[in-house]
C-alpha cells in the first residue's frame, strides 16, 4: 500500500464528495398553479391513430433510444405507478396492483401491443418522477401525475387521462365546509407538496401546516384526532375515504383542476400520439367509467365527464 | 456485569434482601401499571383488534412487503461496508502518512463527512446521482452517503487499530529493512484487522440503522418505508412499527453478538499466544474516547 | 456561485438551525438524566431494576433512530392518541399546539434513543474507577446510593467527557430525522429550498454543511479540552 498512490484516491473522494452539483429538480407533488393552462395544448395531433403513430415513430424520438412504441413492440414495459395510494396505485397483499391508475397503465400497454404478463410496476415517488423517465428507469408513468408547464420541459405528456380536483378529507361530523374554513384549523399534507402552501396562499392565511412523509401517515393522525383535515387530490382522497366508511369524508369543494397525465420521454411524439389513442379509445369503449366505478366508486365518489383529449 | 457492580454495595443481608424485594416489588408495579396502561389505551384505541394482528400470520404481509424491505434494508447495509472498509482503511493510512499534503486532506475529509448528518449526505448524493450518474434509484444514493460517513468512521477506526500496536512492531520492521508500506500491509495492517474485526462488524449495526434514513426524503424502499406501504393497505400503523421494531432489535442483537464472539475468540487467541500486552480490541467508542480503553478495573 | 437565497425572506436560515440547536440542548438534558438513571438501575442492588434497564438499553439502542422517532408520530401521537401539548382557541392555538407537539415529540423520541448512548459511555466510565475505592466506600460504611452518587459517578462522568462529546455530536446530527414528523429544523428546511432552488444545489449544500460543521466541530474541541482538563489521571 504505497503512500503515494494515496493522493489520486483522496482527491477523487473530495472531488466525489464537493462535486455533488446542481440536481434535478425534488419537485413538489402536485403543482397547482400552471396546471390549467398547460393541459389543453400538450395533447396537440392526439387525433392521429396508434398506426400512423407506429410509421412516424422510428425517426420521431429525441432521446437516441427507441421510442415507446418500439418498446411495445419488443412486449414488455416498465411503469411507474404509486404503490401506496388506494383506489388509484396500490400493491396488494398478493403482489399484484390495483387501482385506476394501474387500469389505465394496462390498457395503454394493451394498446401498445403488451399483455399484463409483459408489464413491470415500479414504484415512482413524486419527486423523482422526470427522473425516472429520463434515464429510463420506467417507460412511461401514470401516477396522478399533474401535467404543468416545467414538467413539459422535461417530459412528454399524454392526456389528460383525469381531472381531479384539489379537496380536503374531514372527519365525519366534521364543521369544515371548505378551504376557508381551515382559519385556525391543522392540515396535513405530505413534505414537498404545494397543495397545503395554496390552502394557506389563497383561502386561508391562519391554517397550520403538519406535514409528513405519506398520505398514509396524514390519513392516520386524520383519523386519530390529531390533525383537522388532509389535502391533496379529491381522487386520492376518495380512496382513503373508501377505507374509512362512516369516519372519514371528502368535504366536495373541489377548488383547483389537476390534469392528469402520462408522462413519457420528451421528444417522444409517436409513443405520445399512441398513447393518446388508447386512452381516447379507453373513454369511448366505456372502460374507462367502469374502471373509475370500481375503483373510486364505492367512496361516493362521482364520476366526472372524461377529459378531452387533445 | 454482575461480577463487576458487586463492588458497588454488600453482600445483602436479611435487611438489605427485604429491601431490595420491596424496591424490586414497587418497581414491578410501576411497570406493570405501565403496561397495562399501554395495553388498555391500545384496546381502548382499538389497536388490539386482532383484525391488525392477523395479516402478520400471512405469508403475503412478509413475501409482497416485509422481506423485500428487509433485503432492500440488508443490500444496502452490505453495499455500504463493503465499499466502506477499503476506503476507510486507505484513509485511516493517510492520516498516519509522514507527508503533510497526504495527512492533512485525508484529515479534513474525515472530519467534514463526520461532521455532517447522513440524511443531509443521502439528499446531495441523491441528486448527485440523478443528475451527474444519471440513475433514478435512491440505493445509489443510500449507498454513497453511509459509504462517505462511514469509511471516514472507520478510517478513525483503523488509525486507532493502527496506533494501539505495540511500537516495536514497527521498530522491528524498519530494522529488518522493510519499507514503510511493506511494514503497513505485511505487518501492522493484518494485526489491525484482526483487532478490529468487532468494531468493524458493530459498525454494521450502525449502518444497518442508518439505511432506514433512505425512507424520510429520498424515497428509498427500507424496511420503515414498506411498513407504510403495507400499512396503506391492512391499516395497522401501530402493529406494523411494532413487528419492524422486533425484526431491527433481533438483526442487530444477532450482530452485536458475533462482535463479541470475535472480540472473546481474538483476545483468547492473544492470551493464549502470550505474546505482547494483552490490549483490548479498539473499539468505535475506545477509538473515539483515549482513556477508555481499561478494562482492567471495578 | 449563487448565494442569494440566503437573503431571501421565505427562508428562515437563522431560525432553523435555532430549532436545530433547541432540539439539542432539549435533547442533551433529558437524554443525560435518563441516561444517568438508567445506567444507576443497571448497576443498583435491585434485580427488577437491573433487569429492565439493560433490556431496554439493548432494545432501544438497536431500534433505528428513524423508526422511533415516527413511531412517536405514528405510534404514540396518532394511534394512542397521547397529547404533550395542549390546543388553545383560535389560529394561533392550532399552530402553538402543532409547534410544540411535533417538537415535544421528536425531543421524546431523541431523548429515549440517545439516554441508551449515555448509559453505554457512563458504564464504561464506571469501569475505569479503580475497585479499590469502591471498596473503601463500603468499609466506612457508606450505602449503594452514597457510594454511586458521591464515589463513582463523579468520577465516572470526568472519565467518559470525551465520549459523551461524541454523544452529543451524534445527537446535534441526529436532530435532522426529526424534519419526518415536520418539525421545522435545518434539514426540512433544506429539502423546502432544494424544492425551489433546484439551480443552487451546491450553494445549498454548502450552506448547510457549514451550518453543522459550525455546530459540531466546536462542541468536539471543547468537550476535548473538558476531557483533558477534568480527566482522573491514574
Amino acid at each position: 500500500m504505497k503512500f503515494r498512490k494515496l493522493g489520486p484516491a483522496v482527491a477523487g473522494l473530495v472531488a466525489a464528495g464537493l462535486a455533488l452539483s446542481a440536481c434535478g429538480s425534488t419537485d413538489a407533488g402536485s403543482a397547482v398553479s400552471s396546471a390549467t393552462s398547460a393541459a389543453g395544448s400538450v395533447a396537440a395531433g392526439a387525433t392521429s391513430s396508434a398506426g400512423s403513430a407506429v410509421a412516424e415513430a422510428t425517426g420521431g424520438t429525441a432521446t437516441g433510444g427507441a421510442g415507446l412504441v418500439e418498446k411495445a413492440a419488443a412486449g414488455t414495459l416498465k411503469i411507474g405507478i404509486k404503490f401506496d395510494q388506494p383506489g388509484l396505485g396500490l400493491q396488494n397483499p398478493d403482489g399484484s396492483f390495483s387501482g385506476f391508475d394501474v387500469d389505465v397503465a394496462t390498457y395503454v400497454a394493451k394498446e401498445l401491443g403488451v399483455e399484463e404478463s409483459g408489464i413491470e410496476f415500479i414504484q415512482t415517488k413524486s419527486s423523482e418522477r422526470e427522473a425516472s423517465i429520463e434515464n429510463g428507469t420506467v417507460d412511461y408513468i401514470v401516477a396522478t401525475y399533474s401535467i404543468t408547464d416545467a414538467r413539459k420541459e422535461k417530459v412528454n405528456f399524454a392526456g389528460p387521462y383525469f381531472v381531479a380536483h384539489q379537496d380536503l378529507l374531514v372527519a365525519e361530523g366534521s364543521d369544515i365546509t371548505g378551504p376557508e374554513a381551515m382559519s385556525g384549523k391543522i392540515l396535513c399534507s405530505v413534505a414537498g407538496s404545494t397543495s397545503a402552501q395554496k390552502v394557506k396562499d389563497t383561502y386561508a392565511a391562519d391554517v397550520a401546516l403538519q406535514e409528513y412523509g405519506t398520505y398514509t401517515e396524514c390519513v392516520e393522525a386524520l383519523a386519530g384526532g390529531a390533525v383537522d383535515a388532509v389535502t391533496t387530490d379529491d381522487v386520492i382522497l376518495a380512496g382513503y375515504a373508501a377505507q374509512y366508511p362512516g369516519q372519514l369524508k371528502l368535504v366536495g369543494k373541489g377548488f383547483s383542476d389537476e390534469n392528469y397525465g402520462i408522462g413519457l420521454t420528451k421528444g417522444d411524439t409517436a409513443g405520445t400520439d399512441a398513447v393518446n389513442a388508447a386512452i381516447k379509445k379507453m373513454i369511448d369503449d366505456g372502460s374507462w367509467a367502469a374502471a373509475l366505478e370500481a375503483n373510486v366508486g364505492p367512496s361516493g365518489y362521482v364520476i366526472p365527464t372524461p377529459p378531452t383529449i387533445g | 456485569m454482575s461480577k463487576a457492580t458487586a463492588v458497588l454495595y454488600d453482600h445483602p443481608g436479611p435487611r438489605a434482601r427485604l429491601r431490595n424485594n420491596v424496591l424490586s416489588a414497587v418497581f414491578l408495579v410501576l411497570l406493570a401499571l405501565g403496561v397495562w396502561w399501554v395495553i388498555a389505551t391500545l384496546e381502548d384505541k382499538g389497536q388490539l383488534r386482532a383484525a391488525l394482528w392477523k395479516p402478520f400470520l400471512t405469508s403475503q404481509m412478509w413475501t409482497t412487503y416485509l422481506l423485500p424491505g428487509l433485503w432492500n434494508t440488508l443490500k444496502a447495509a452490505l453495499f455500504s461496508v463493503v465499499i466502506a472498509l477499503p476506503i476507510g482503511a486507505l484513509l485511516g493510512i493517510a492520516r498516519l502518512s509522514d507527508h503533510a499534503w497526504i495527512r492533512v486532506p485525508a484529515g479534513v475529509v474525515v472530519e467534514f463527512f463526520r461532521a455532517i448528518p447522513v440524511l443531509i449526505l443521502m439528499v446531495f448524493a441523491f441528486g448527485f446521482t440523478v443528475t451527474v450518474l444519471d440513475v433514478a434509484d435512491p440505493l445509489y444514493a443510500v449507498v454513497i452517503a453511509l459509504v462517505l460517513y462511514n469509511g471516514s468512521v472507520l478510517a478513525e477506526v483503523f488509525r486507532a487499530g493502527i496506533l494501539s500496536l505495540p511500537r516495536g512492531q514497527s521498530e522491528a520492521s524498519l530494522a529488518i529493512g522493510m519499507t514503510k508500506s511493506q511494514m503497513m500491509q505485511i505487518v501492522l495492517l493484518p494485526q489491525a484487522l484482526t483487532a478490529m474485526l468487532p468494531a468493524i462488524v458493530s459498525q454494521l449495526v450502525v449502518v444497518l440503522k442508518d439505511t432506514a434514513l433512505g425512507g424520510i426524503l429520498i424515497g428509498f424502499v427500507e424496511l420503515r418505508r414498506v411498513a407504510g406501504t403495507a400499512a396503506s393497505f391492512y391499516k395497522n400503523v401501530v402493529p406494523i412499527y411494532i413487528v419492524i421494531a422486533v425484526i431491527y432489535i433481533l438483526l442487530n442483537l444477532a450482530l452485536t453478538s458475533l462482535a463479541s464472539y470475535l472480540e472473546n475468540r481474538a483476545r483468547r487467541k492473544r492470551a493464549g499466544r502470550g505474546s505482547g500486552p494483552v490490549e483490548p480490541a479498539p473499539t468505535v467508542e475506545a477509538a473515539q474516547a483515549p482513556g477508555l480503553t481499561d478494562t482492567g478495573r471495578l | 456561485m449563487n448565494f442569494s437565497f440566503l437573503s431571501d425572506p421565505r427562508y428562515n436560515l437563522l431560525g432553523a438551525f435555532w430549532n436545530t440547536i433547541q432540539l439539542t440542548l432539549w435533547a442533551a438534558v433529558g437524554s443525560l438524566i435518563l441516561g444517568t438513571v438508567l445506567t444507576a438501575m443497571r448497576v443498583s442492588p435491585v434485580p427488577m431494576m437491573r433487569g429492565f434497564a439493560t433490556v431496554y438499553v439493548n432494545m432501544v439502542r438497536n431500534i433505528p433512530l428513524t423508526v422511533v422517532i415516527i413511531a412517536m408520530s405514528q405510534v404514540l401521537a396518532n394511534g394512542l392518541g397521547v397529547r404533550l401539548a395542549s390546543r388553545g382557541e383560535g389560529a394561533a392555538g392550532a399552530q402553538a399546539f402543532l409547534t410544540s407537539q411535533n417538537f415535544r415529540l421528536a425531543v421524546l423520541g431523541l431523548v429515549l434513543y440517545t439516554s441508551t448512548f449515555v448509559s453505554e459511555a457512563l458504564r464504561s466510565g464506571i469501569n475505569t474507577v479503580p475497585v479499590g475505592q469502591a471498596e473503601a466506600a463500603r468499609a466506612i460504611g457508606l450505602k449503594f446510593t452514597q457510594i454511586l452518587g458521591i464515589i463513582v459517578l463523579p468520577q465516572a462522568f470526568r472519565a467518559v467527557v470525551a465520549p459523551l462529546g461524541s454523544v452529543l455530536i451524534a445527537l446535534t446530527k441526529n436532530t435532522t430525522v426529526a424534519s419526518a414528523i415536520g418539525v421545522a429544523e435545518a434539514s426540512l428546511l433544506m429539502n423546502t429550498m432544494l424544492e425551489n432552488e433546484a439551480d443552487k444545489f451546491t450553494a445549498i449544500f454548502i450552506v448547510f454543511a457549514l451550518g453543522f460543521v459550525i455546530l459540531t466541530l466546536p462542541t468536539g474541541l471543547l468537550f476535548g479540552r473538558i476531557a483533558k482538563k477534568v480527566g482522573v489521571k491514574r
